[in-house]
């Protein structure tokens, strides 16, 4: 019976997370850390980093780190109870919403809106950097390859995937 | 863009939907939303350029994963519930596959130490990334000094004072909402 309620767990937190994930998934990118390291326990922080490198590194979008987590915690149906309940809520929201968007393009309490959520998803954005560069940067080196890889994705248009690929060599190399 | 201004053609079915959210899926390292722009706007042509952004706009204001947002209002958008299952099943099937396989593959060498050196590089990479996008997102808020002390106190909130995010978003959007009523551009 633990099981389910552990999938239930995830189902609340996930569910929970795709309506606050207001511009985006790595805004609640700190509440998700918050809730399966501290709240639940489920996992260290280095192994909730190491999660996310692991999707960042595949295709498709990065919130499949949630995928990561309902598998490590209760292995498939944990992934895909996880990655259902990320969806579900704003999906439904956005097929409910699409329409009546497009009529209302033009109206000025729409935009107002628009423009009164930006600080929030950039605050928050920002907050779930910052979460996770607490997790992965241990020392100088690590900093480094952070501010560089950083610098590179803001003044060039290098593909990230060599980005990754740089590092995790000289990860490999022990440079790390 | 010349190839943007030629004709429209809609998807001609759910699985030509489907299948080319497969394609974006399996391409999008490092950020979906470029190769979905790509093979819906200049590749298929399924809608215009502007068409796409007004989509897009949507799925940032609302709550969710922005690129999975788009799969849904643009698969209803010509097909029904159907056009979005067909989409959002293509977007999400190959990569949970991979992110799956890849986990694996993790979990069985985690305890090698040149597996454990690998990933503190990827995962150092990864906040790099992070880091980055959040900045280029931040970068047009430089105008705004009532955007940025809104988003420094949002910031605080969660990354400093690390208050739960549902009821520190329910006082500071709104109140957010109401400073750009109270103070129009």
């Amino acid at each position: 019976m633990s099981e389910m309620a552990t999938l239930g767990s995830l189902a609340g937190l996930y569910g929970e997370l795709s309506l606050l994930a207001v511009g985006g998934g790595n805004t609640v990118l700190p509440e998700m850390k918050r809730q399966v390291v501290d709240v639940q326990g489920w996992m260290t922080g280095p192994e909730f980093a190491a999660l996310y490198a692991l999707a960042q590194a595949s295709p498709g979008p990065n919130m499949l780190v949630s995928t990561l987590v309902g598998w490590r915690v209760a292995g498939l149906p944990g992934a895909l109870v996880a990655t259902l309940s990320l969806c579900a809520p704003s999906c439904l929201l956005t097929f409910f919403t699409a329409s009546a968007w497009y009529r209302f393009r033009h109206a000025q309490w729409r935009r107002t809106i628009q423009r009164g959520l930006v600080p929030m998803t950039v605050g928050l954005l920002m907050a779930g950097a910052a979460v996770l560069c607490e997790a992965t940067v241990v020392n100088w080196q690590n900093a480094a390859v952070t501010l560089v890889v950083a610098a590179a994705l803001l003044f060039s248009r290098l593909n990230p995937l060599w980005l990754m690929a740089a590092a995790a060599s000289l990860g490999l190399c022990g440079l790390l | 863009m010349d190839s943007e201004a030629t004709e429209i053609h809609p998807p001609a079915s759910r699985m030509a939907l489907f299948l080319g959210f497969l394609w974006v899926g399996l391409c999008g390292f490092g950020g979906v939303l470029p190769w979905a722009r790509r093979m819906v706007v200049e590749q298929r042509r399924w809608m215009s350029g502007p068409d796409f952004t007004d989509i897009l706009a949507l799925c940032q204001f609302l709550p969710g994963p922005n690129i999975i947002n788009v799969s849904v209002a643009l698969g209803s958008r010509f097909w029904g519930v159907g056009g979005a299952l067909a989409a959002f099943t293509g977007l999400m099937a190959a990569p949970m596959v991979v992110v799956l396989l890849l986990g694996v593959i993790y979990e069985r060498y985690a305890g090698v130490p040149a597996v454990q050196h690998l990933f503190i590089g990827l995962a150092s990479a990864a906040s790099g990334l992070v880091l980055g996008t959040s900045l280029k997102i931040a970068a047009p808020l430089r105008t705004s000094p009532i955007g940025i002390a809104l988003a420094v106190v949002a910031f605080a909130a969660v990354a400093v004072f690390r208050l739960p995010l549902l009821p520190t978003l329910l006082v500071l959007a709104p109140a957010s909402v109401l400073i750009a009523w109270r103070f129009p551009v």
